[in-house]
């Protein structure tokens, strides 16, 4: 991964706005901003957002790479689309946050523990590895990311909740060992292997 | 009203405000017979409603004045209100239009006494103060309304109420089995300055203009400021009637931005700078006005306007498009939500009274009645040189009131050169 950032770095030298119009989800978009800040304002998360999406995208124009690729900010967005209804742009600011999150990913620059990059990862394996979620495996992977005792408690706490789920036939108790999956997971296999390689091709990721 | 007589060497204007005016005046001063159609009981149209101009501060009773003694004296000019264009056919100098004169209900005899709204109770709202108020159902438009005669509102037709008004007139004006007129007028050319209306503010959800009572526009706010106004030019606020001394001025309210209004409205800038004026005014270094835009666009000498309001202590600029707005129900205060773009601070302001400076949109839309090009935002095009039907002022573009009258003298002079070309082809 430190190798495709470094390529990256060599082949767009200090223009990072390009590098971002070619490589994000949406990128082209960034140059549109006319910094009137509608959506840092309307952001419900906002006041929890390090730079909020305005400031994204002014660093990103002014060649901060660094500074935003690392950011945690981006990761902060929990696609409720506030920002997209009332840009005066129509600029697509949610799918933008989660191109410049994804992207960071894939150059092995975002934060490590951050947790949203962190669910977001149990999450694709879990579904990835299937082609259906398994709840109970799942909730069980994001209790214990930090350890053996937070996830003890992680999970009493929300006993009730499982409780709850499990009688209304929501969890199946049994998940860790009889989970369904899909009918043909070969087959959803090899379609997200070339869904990854168009999307590498696209982007300019050596594979 | 049956005595219009027109040819194919008339000129017609559609609107009589400030654009409408000065086409109608600048062809008859020319020699060319006009018709000047007005929507409403009264000419004047917005400009009409203003406290004050930019750049200037003058009051625009003085524009207004030398208009209509323009007017008044040219017998060239002939002057149809309450009259509606239904339709527009034909071709350059050769067009039919389709009239309908509305009932006024009162005739020529009318001399303005006012006894007729003597025992009237009724009361409508009133338009020309953006229905902050209400008023008498027989009513003169306003002070400097012309033609100044009173007006009966088609409500109260066939109540007690106008019967009332008829037997209190000593001038026997009251004629309260008016019908509608339909009229079709021969026309050279026509100059279509059926002007501009502010965008529903309404519909800019997060700003809560239909939810805060003390949340308004900027054409309320000018009526708020007259002197002649719902509250006799002191701004107080519409929720508790108490005086507002720190008010916020939001731009862009449905301007530039493609949920609502996709143009730049030009003129709303200079308003809000020209209204900081006003609280100044009002109430001296102890007023606070704020300022929220995006850029402000002040635009060739309008730039020294700006200056000076920014030199001003009492008022501050805020770079940011404020996000929404919430209100304080003890108080009736508008908190203000937003980030600043110059350092990226978060803000929760507290305002007595927030102003929209909405966009302008068309009045009308000229398809309904003729076959016109119109812009992304209804807005005339540019006609060709075969046509002979002209946008002019605020139909065309959002203008101030300066360019408005620029842009109705050029549109006249085509209107002009159509006409003339027809008079040539008569007289060989």
């Amino acid at each position: 991964m430190g190798d495709q950032n470094t390529s990256m770095v060599q082949k767009y030298r200090n223009d990072f706005l390009k590098e971002v119009e070619a490589n994000v989800e949406e990128g082209a978009w960034v140059k549109m901003c006319m910094q009137c800040g509608v959506c840092a304002g309307s952001c419900p998360l906002g006041p929890a957002w390090e730079h909020p999406p305005q400031e994204i995208f002014m660093m990103i124009r002014a060649g901060r790479r660094e500074e935003v690729l690392k950011s945690e900010s981006m990761w902060m967005c929990t696609s409720c689309y506030n920002c997209i209804v009332r840009c005066p742009r129509e600029l697509p600011i949610t799918h933008i946050m989660h191109g410049l999150a994804n992207y960071a990913h894939r150059l092995g620059l975002a934060p490590k523990m951050n947790p949203t990059r962190r669910f977001a990862k149990i999450f694709w394996d879990n579904i990835a590895k299937s082609g259906r979620v398994n709840e109970l495996e799942l909730s069980v992977r994001l209790y214990f990311m930090d350890g053996f005792k937070a996830g003890v408690l992680k999970g009493l706490a929300m006993k009730d909740i499982g409780i709850g789920m499990m009688k209304t036939g929501r969890l199946n108790p049994f998940g860790l060992f009889a989970h369904k999956g899909c009918k043909d997971i070969k087959g959803i296999h090899k379609m997200l292997k070339k869904a990854y390689e168009i999307e590498d091709r696209k982007k300019g990721f050596v594979a | 009203m049956a005595d219009v007589v027109a040819t194919n060497e008339t000129i017609v204007v559609v609107g009589g405000g400030i654009s409408g005016m000065t086409a109608a005046v600048e062809a008859a001063e020319t020699g060319k017979d006009v018709i000047l159609l007005e929507r409403s009981p009264s000419l004047g149209g917005r400009v009409n409603q203003l406290y004050r101009y930019f750049p200037k501060l003058c009051h625009p009773t003085c524009g207004m004045e030398i208009n209509l003694r323009r007017l008044r004296g040219n017998p060239r000019i002939r002057v149809l209100t309450l009259a509606e264009v239904q339709k527009i056919e034909g071709k350059a100098g050769d067009y039919k239009v389709s009239v309908t004169v509305h009932p006024r209900y009162v005739n020529e005899n009318c001399t303005a006494c006012g006894a007729c709204a003597g025992p009237v109770t009724t009361e409508i709202p009133n338009p020309f103060n953006y229905n902050l108020n209400k008023m008498k159902a027989v009513y003169l438009p306003s002070a400097m309304a012309y033609p100044q005669r009173y007006c009966i509102d088609p409500s109260l037709i066939g109540t007690p109420e106008a019967e009332k008004a008829k037997a209190a007139c000593p001038h026997d004006a009251i004629d309260l089995g008016m019908q509608a007129q339909k009229l079709t007028l021969t026309a050279g050319a026509v100059v279509w300055a059926t002007g501009w209306r502010p965008y529903d503010a309404g519909k800019i959800q997060p700003y809560g203009y239909d939810r805060f009572a003390n949340v308004i526009t900027s054409v309320e706010f000018e009526r708020l400021a007259d002197p002649r106004g719902p509250t006799k030019g002191r701004i107080l606020r519409p929720s508790d009637g108490k005086e507002a001394k720190d008010i916020a001025f939001i731009q862009c309210a449905g301007s530039r931005d493609r949920n609502h209004l996709k143009h730049c409205s030009r003129i709303c800038c200079m308003a809000s700078l020209k209204q900081t004026n006003y609280v100044r005014e009002k109430y001296g270094d102890d007023g606070k006005s704020t300022i929220y835009y995006i850029d402000i666009r002040a635009i060739d000498r309008f730039e020294d306007f700006y200056q000076k309001v920014r030199a001003d202590g009492t008022v501050r600029f805020i770079k940011s498009k404020v996000a929404n707005i919430t209100e304080d129900r003890e108080s009736g205060d508008v908190v203000l939500h937003g980030v600043d773009t110059e350092g990226y601070h978060r803000y929760d302001a507290r305002h007595d009274l927030c102003v929209l400076a909405v966009g302008m949109q068309p009045g009308a839309d000229i398809r309904a009645v003729a076959d016109v090009k119109v812009d992304a935002s209804g807005f005339i095009e540019v006609a060709s040189a075969t046509d002979g039907i002209f946008g002019a002022g605020c139909a065309t573009n959002a203008l101030d009131v300066n360019r408005a009258v620029q842009s109705a003298t050029a549109s006249t002079l085509r209107a002009i050169q159509v006409v003339n070309r027809m008079a040539k082809v008569e007289g060989q």
